[in-house]
This record gives structure tokens, C-alpha cells and sequence, in this order.
């Protein structure tokens, strides 16, 4: 701020303090007991009593105490305080202070493979952490997700599974995109699909709907969810011949699933968390499916 | 008006119309908007609550629940009690009564308009100043009206010393008018959308310095000046002391305005500026609590009236919760204190032992003392009805605020901790769990609030339905006095 806005500050912050004591000591005496002349209303009238003496005190201290935090603290103007405190000093000494003890526990973790970090309890509870604090939004805090969030505490993945799999979708985030096939169908084919997608996994499904449904299925939806309908992890195209359904199964989910398309989002988290962070927030999702006997 | 010429003195009917239009819809509104809250505080245990309604959702109903209870209670309470006080004390009647009658149906109509538009997710979304411009232009032409009354009555009295109480209404109309038009500017995009004037940090400075003398002048100004009426009247003692009536007055309405940047720490708000909103914050509080002692005071050799009067009740306990918000915001407003409960229930605590036990029982108690005097009946119906409505109010009120007390703390110390490794221990969800608790006590608080109010309402419709004592308010003034 300019010099002149700045003395501008100081002036009247100074001059409201100097003001309210100045308040204080004219008016400060009075004589205990005695009503003023006025009456209004008939009866309201008042006494002309003197200030409390412990009220002026605690006036004065408060008083005294905003000058004493100003000359310590920046608040006049452009004057800094004799401490040179800023909120982004503290911010950043805070920062500074975590990110120390941080990469101490990370050290300890260094050069372990992403299913021994799984197996490790001490890589467990900092991947508990991150994931508390940055994925549980919308995989859920017990991982298991929510409709259009997939759950990561199954075995079922979209983009794979493995190690690398996982770290690759925490770092850049993944996009999984249905296409609306709404006017490429006819009212027939549509019928079919949603009479047998839904139901792949039902065996008492009778077989005329599932021919007439794989037919369909092998002419418009093969390209991405594959021939036998297990999905590509490369496209995250989800298996469809399990009873696992991201938005929900049914005929009415399905059918508003082709008739207008879904699109998923896992955003890129390289700029949110470090690698140490995604490396153990990986291993706490790996171990999470229980696999070659991690921990739960 | 009816002016009968005598000797030395003049007959003056007072003009108590619109008094008892908003004394009748303080009851109302209080109902409406305590109930909004009761339900908000339901959803919070019972999210499906919002029957997955758009206009029944959480978002909507808040602001129209702090709307009605901050501006259609509170606001019809301080319409009728100022209109009231202003007449009696200055011994004349309301200057332009029809205008004090326009203030009524216009004041009504903002609220009807709000209680759509909100609903609706009409909202600048700036806390307590949702409504959209055109609302806000008719608020700034009613409270207008407001002023014209208020001063007009002042300046023709018949009495030479203004009374105390008169100064806190004025204050009160004077800075809610600045506030409200300066915090409102925008520019119309629709009917129903405009864009602030102003952007940034400074739309948020600005948002503040409204946010929080709203509370300094709405909330604590125009409530101070109903206490300094109803209080001596009630007590039948002179107020304790004149002087500190005016130390504290100008302390409080110079000091009220710096305070808003408390609202605003630890954000993009410039250092400096957060640090003059925490001083003088705290030199605020002798100001604030000034108020308390004057009432409180004026006690003071008649304490037993206590024991037989549930309204005196329903005013000193009023005091006491507002002496003890406004130690606990200056508290508040410290930076280290702040980082632990800004963003948490304690907030929410905090704004109700101000709203409901000050606010509100200031209110509650005004409104009995003035109701059957304001429709000329001997009394109010049930005097153990107000006793009753006082012990739901307290309890309501203790509940409520040490339950968000006890959450606030909790919330702060779980969304601080860390570990070892600088990782949070907590994970947000996790507070929101353990919050559980504490809502239901609050639900059970407010509930026990809200039921007080329907006492109130049963005892103010007997009282009405009461034949009247005398027809019209009718004094003798006394011949005018010379304005030395």
C-alpha cells in the first residue's frame, strides 16, 4: 500500500484507541446514587452513577493490549511489528516442520516394493492417511465406493489391477468415457441389449434373450467392452459379465447407460501428492484386495 | 391523532397500529423461522430429511431459516419495540403513522419474498444478505420509511433530553441503512441474478464488515436499545448510570465497525487488516458488556423481583447470555483461538447463546411486557405460561449452545491433529461422525426452544381474546419543555 494509505492506517487506528480512552477519563466520575432531572414515560429515570472501577481497568487493559500487539504485530499500515510475523511465515514454518518429520518416516520405507509396502504396517497407516485425506471424498472411507465411484476394496478393477496399474491412475487420473448411443439404435436392438446385458451373470437367463442380446452386443459394444464382454483395462471398458455394476444394474440403469452415456473422472493427483504419498496410498489399495496374503 | 387543547397540556393518542401488526408477527415468525432451524438441525442427523427435494435441501433452507429468525423475528421485534419506546419517551406520537403502516406491509412483503426466493436457490450468497437486488431495493426503501418515522417522531417530542434507548434505535436504523446498501451494490444480470460491485478479498472485507455489524447494530444496538426500555419499565428503578450509558454507547458504535476482518483470518485478507479486526475486537468487549451492567444494575436492590416476575426473567437472563457472547467473540477473534474454531459448531454456539439467549429472550420478554399493553388488556393471560416458556427457553438454550460448544472443540482438535509423520490423524468424514452426539442434544435443544414459542403463541392469542381494558392509549403530555 502506497505511503499515504499507509499513514492514513496508522493515523486513525491510533487516533480511535487515544480516542476511546479519552471516552473513558471525561466520563469517568459521577456521584453514586443520584437521579438526573429527566423522567420520561412517566417513571424512567436515571441514576448518574460513576463507571465501575473494574470496568474502566479492563477498558484500559484491552486498550493497552491492542497497542502492545500492534507494536509487535504488522497491523499499522505498512509497518511489519518488531516480531516480523506474517501468516504466510507461519504457514510455511508449519510446512516446513511436517515436511521434515515426513520424509524421516518415508526414509525408513525407502526401496520396498509396492506388496511389501502392503505387508509393512508402518506404510499401512501413512497410506490410511493419504487415502483418508484425499480419496475417501469419493471412494468412501471404507473404500468400497458409491454409485459412478468404483470400489477399490474388491478385485474387480477397471484399469487394472496390478502395482503399477495403480500408481499409474493416482499420478495422471484416468477418464473412462461410454458413448451416447441414443439414435443409432433401433427401438428393437436397444430392447435386446437391456434384456440381456444386465443379466449376463444370471444363468436362468433364457437363452433366446441371450443370443438376441449377444448379437447386438457383438455388432455395437464389443469394440470396447471385448468380444466375451470382460471389458479393456486399456480403455477401463468395465466387465459386464459380473454381477458388479458402477451405475448400477437393472434394466433402467442399463438402458439409461446406452441411451446417453457415461463418463467417469479420476482426477490426476501428480500435483497433489508427492511420490512417496502416492507410492504408499497405492500399497494401502493394493493390500486392501488381499492379495498373495497382505494384511487387510 | 387526536389533539384535545387544554390548559397546559395536550391529550396525545399514541399510534400503536403497526406496533401491534409486527407484535403479533414477532410470535409468527418466530415460529416460522425457528422451525426452518429445527428442521435444519434434524437434517444434519437425517440427511433424507430433504426428501431429495431441491428447495427442501439443507442449502436453501439455511439461509431462509437465519433470514426469518435475524430479520422477521428479530426485525418485527425491533419495529414494534422502537416504534413504542419512541412514542412514550419522547411523549408524542408517530410522526407520518401511515408511513410506520407502510414499514409493516413492506417489511411483510420482503419477508413473504425471501421465504420464496430462497426456497427457490434465488441468493447473491453472501451470508446474511442472500436476497437478490430487487428485494434489496425494497428493503432499502422500507427502512428509509423506517428512518423517516423514527426521526421524525425524535424531532417533534415534548420532551427536551432524548432517552437512551432512543439512541441505540437510531444508531441501529442509521448503520443497517449504510450496511445494507453498501454491502448490496450490484449489477443486475436478470430479475432473479446480479454481480457484486465489489470482488475478491474485498467483496469478502466488505461481506464482513456487513456480516459482522449486522450483528454489532441489527443484533446487539437495536436489542440494547428494547433492554434499555423494557428493563428500567419492567424493574420500576432508574438505570444504573447515565455516564456509562454514553461511554459505552459511542465505544460500541465507533468500535463495532472495525471488527468485521475477524471473520476473515488466516485468508488472502492482508495481515495488517486481520490484526486491527482482532484488537479492537477485543477492546470491544468493555463496550459490549457496558450494556450488561447498566441492565443488570438496575437490578440491584431489587433482586427479589425476580423471584415473582418470569418477563424480568426472561430480560436479566437475557443480559447474562449476552454478556457472555460477547466475552466469548472477542475471545474468538484472537488468531491463535481462531485457528482452532473458526469453521467448526463453535461458530454456530457462539451464534445462538447470542441469537437465542440474547436476541431472542430480550425479545420474548419485550414482547410480553408490550403485547397487552399495546392491545389495551390488563395483563397477559397465563403468567405461569411465561414462567414455563422461560425454563424452555433457558434449557433449550443451555443445550444447544454446550452441545456446539463441545462439537466445535472436538472438530478443531480432530481436523488439527497429526502424526508423528505430519500425516492427519483424522480424516474430515471422521469428525462429521463424531459429531453425531452432539447434534442430537442441539436437535433436542431447539426443539425445546421451538416448543416455548408455541406456548407464547397460546398465551398471546388468549390474551387477545381478552376484552379490552381501556379504549386507546391516550396520556397527557406535559407542556413542551425548552430545548436548553
Amino acid at each position: 500500500m502506497s505511503a499515504f494509505w499507509s499513514n492514513f492506517v496508522i493515523v486513525i487506528s491510533a487516533a480511535m484507541m487515544v480516542a476511546c480512552l479519552w471516552l473513558l477519563f471525561a466520563n469517568a466520575k459521577g456521584v453514586t446514587g443520584q437521579t438526573g432531572e429527566h423522567v420520561w414515560d412517566d417513571d424512567l429515570r436515571e441514576y448518574n452513577n460513576p463507571l465501575p472501577r473494574w470496568w474502566l481497568n479492563l477498558f484500559v487493559l484491552t486498550v493497552l493490549f491492542a497497542a502492545g500487539y500492534l507494536a509487535f504485530y504488522p497491523g499499522l499500515g505498512n509497518l511489519s511489528g518488531r516480531l516480523g510475523w506474517t501468516s504466510r511465515g507461519q504457514m510455511e514454518a508449519d510446512l516446513a516442520r511436517i515436511t521434515a518429520s515426513r520424509r524421516a518416516a518415508y526414509k525408513a520405507l525407502d526401496g520396498q516394493s509396492i506388496p511389501e509396502l502392503a505387508r509393512n504396517p508402518a506404510a499401512q497407516s501413512l497410506g490410511r492417511a493419504v487415502f483418508m485425506a484425499n480419496c475417501a471424498g469419493c471412494h468412501g472411507a471404507d473404500a468400497a465406493g458409491a454409485i459412478g465411484y468404483p470400489n477399490l476394496a474388491d478385485a474387480d478393477w477397471k484399469f487394472g489391477g496390478s502395482p503399477e496399474a495403480i500408481v499409474a491412475s493416482i499420478t495422471h487420473g484416468r477418464t473412462a468415457m461410454m458413448p451416447p448411443l441414443n439414435g443409432t439404435l433401433s427401438a428393437q436392438a436397444l430392447q435386446e441389449l437391456v434384456d440381456f446385458v444386465p443379466f449376463w451373470s444370471d444363468e436362468t437367463l433364457p437363452a433366446r434373450k441371450r443370443e438376441a442380446g449377444l448379437r447386438q452386443f457383438a455388432a455395437r459394444c464389443s469394440g470396447c467392452h471385448g468380444a466375451d464382454g470382460r471389458g479393456l483395462a486399456a480403455l477401463g471398458s468395465p466387465n459386464l459379465t459380473d454381477d458388479i455394476w458402477l451405475y448400477g444394474g437393472g434394466r433402467e440403469r442399463v438402458r439409461q447407460a446406452i441411451l446417453f452415456g457415461r463418463s467417469g473422472q479420476m482426477p490426476a493427483h501428480e500435483s497433489l501428492l508427492d511420490a512417496d504419498e502416492i507410492r504408499v496410498v497405492a500399497a494401502w489399495v493394493y493390500g486392501l484386495s488381499a492379495h498373495d496374503g497382505a494384511a487387510k | 391523532m387526536a389533539h384535545d387543547s387544554g390548559t397546559a397540556a395536550t391529550a396525545i393518542r399514541y399510534e400503536d397500529r403497526a406496533i401491534r401488526g409486527f407484535a403479533v408477527m414477532t410470535v409468527v415468525w418466530g415460529i416460522v423461522g425457528m422451525t426452518v432451524g429445527v428442521w435444519l438441525a434434524a437434517q444434519l442427523m437425517w440427511p433424507a430429511l430433504n426428501f431429495d427435494t431441491p428447495w427442501l435441501t439443507y442449502s436453501r433452507l439455511r439461509p431462509l431459516h437465519t433470514n426469518a429468525v435475524i430479520f422477521a423475528f428479530g426485525g418485527s421485534a425491533l419495529f414494534a419495540s422502537s416504534y413504542w419506546c419512541v412514542q412514550r419517551t419522547c411523549r408524542t406520537a408517530l410522526f407520518l403513522p401511515k408511513l410506520a403502516n407502510f414499514t409493516f406491509w413492506g417489511w411483510m412483503l420482503v419477508i413473504v419474498l425471501a421465504a420464496i426466493t430462497l426456497p427457490l436457490g434465488i441468493t447473491q450468497s453472501k451470508e446474511y444478505a442472500e436476497l437478490e437486488w430487487p428485494i434489496d431495493i425494497l428493503i432499502a426503501i422500507v427502512w428509509v420509511a423506517y428512518g423517516v418515522v423514527f426521526f421524525g417522531t425524535i424531532t417533534k417530542r415534548t420532551v427536551s433530553h432524548i432517552y437512551v434507548a432512543n439512541w441505540f434505535f437510531g444508531a441501529f436504523i442509521i448503520a443497517v441503512a449504510l450496511l445494507h446498501i453498501v454491502n448490496s451494490i450490484a449489477i443486475p444480470f436478470s430479475w432473479t441474478r446480479s454481480y457484486s460491485a465489489y470482488s475478491g478479498a474485498t467483496d469478502a472485507m466488505v461481506q464482513w464488515w456487513y456480516g459482522h455489524n449486522a450483528v454489532g447494530f441489527f443484533l446487539t444496538a437495536g436489542f440494547l436499545g428494547m433492554m434499555y426500555y423494557f428493563v428500567p419499565k419492567q424493574v420500576g428503578k432508574p438505570i444504573y448510570s447515565y455516564r456509562l450509558s454514553i461511554v459505552h454507547f459511542w465505544a460500541l458504535i465507533a468500535v463495532y465497525m472495525w471488527a468485521g476482518p475477524h471473520h476473515l483470518h488466516y485468508t488472502a485478507l492482508p495481515d495488517w487488516v486481520q490484526s486491527i479486526g482482532m484488537v479492537f475486537s477485543l477492546i470491544l468487549l468493555a463496550p459490549s458488556w457496558g450494556g450488561m451492567i447498566n441492565g443488570v444494575m438496575t437490578l440491584s436492590g431489587a433482586w427479589h423481583t425476580l423471584r415473582e416476575d418470569p418477563i424480568l426473567k426472561f430480560l436479566i437472563v437475557s443480559l447474562s447470555f449476552y454478556g457472555m457472547s460477547t466475552f466469548e467473540g472477542p475471545m474468538m477473534s484472537i488468531k491463535t483461538v481462531n485457528a482452532l474454531s473458526h469453521y467448526t459448531d463453535w461458530g454456530i454456539g457462539h451464534v445462538h447463546s447470542g441469537a437465542l439467549g440474547w436476541v431472542a429472550m430480550i425479545s420474548i420478554g419485550s414482547m410480553y411486557a408490550l403485547i397487552p399493553r399495546a392491545f389495551d388488556k390488563p395483563a397477559m393471560h397465563s403468567i405461569p405460561a411465561i414462567n414455563l416458556h422461560f425454563w424452555m427457553s433457558t434449557i433449550g438454550t443451555v443445550l444447544y449452545i454446550t452441545a456446539m460448544w463441545s462439537a466445535g472443540l472436538m472438530q478443531g482438535l480432530m481436523w488439527r491433529a497429526t502424526e508423528a509423520d505430519g500425516t492427519l490423524t483424522y480424516s474430515f468424514v471422521e469428525s462429521l461422525k463424531a459429531t453425531y452426539p452432539f447434534y442430537a442434544v442441539r436437535l433436542a435443544g431447539g426443539l425445546m426452544f421451538l416448543g416455548g414459542m408455541f406456548v407464547m403463541a397460546w398465551n398471546v392469542w388468549k390474551t387477545l381474546a381478552q376484552p379490552a381494558e381501556r379504549a386507546g392509549t391516550l396520556v397527557v403530555a406535559p407542556a413542551r419543555e425548552s430545548h436548553a
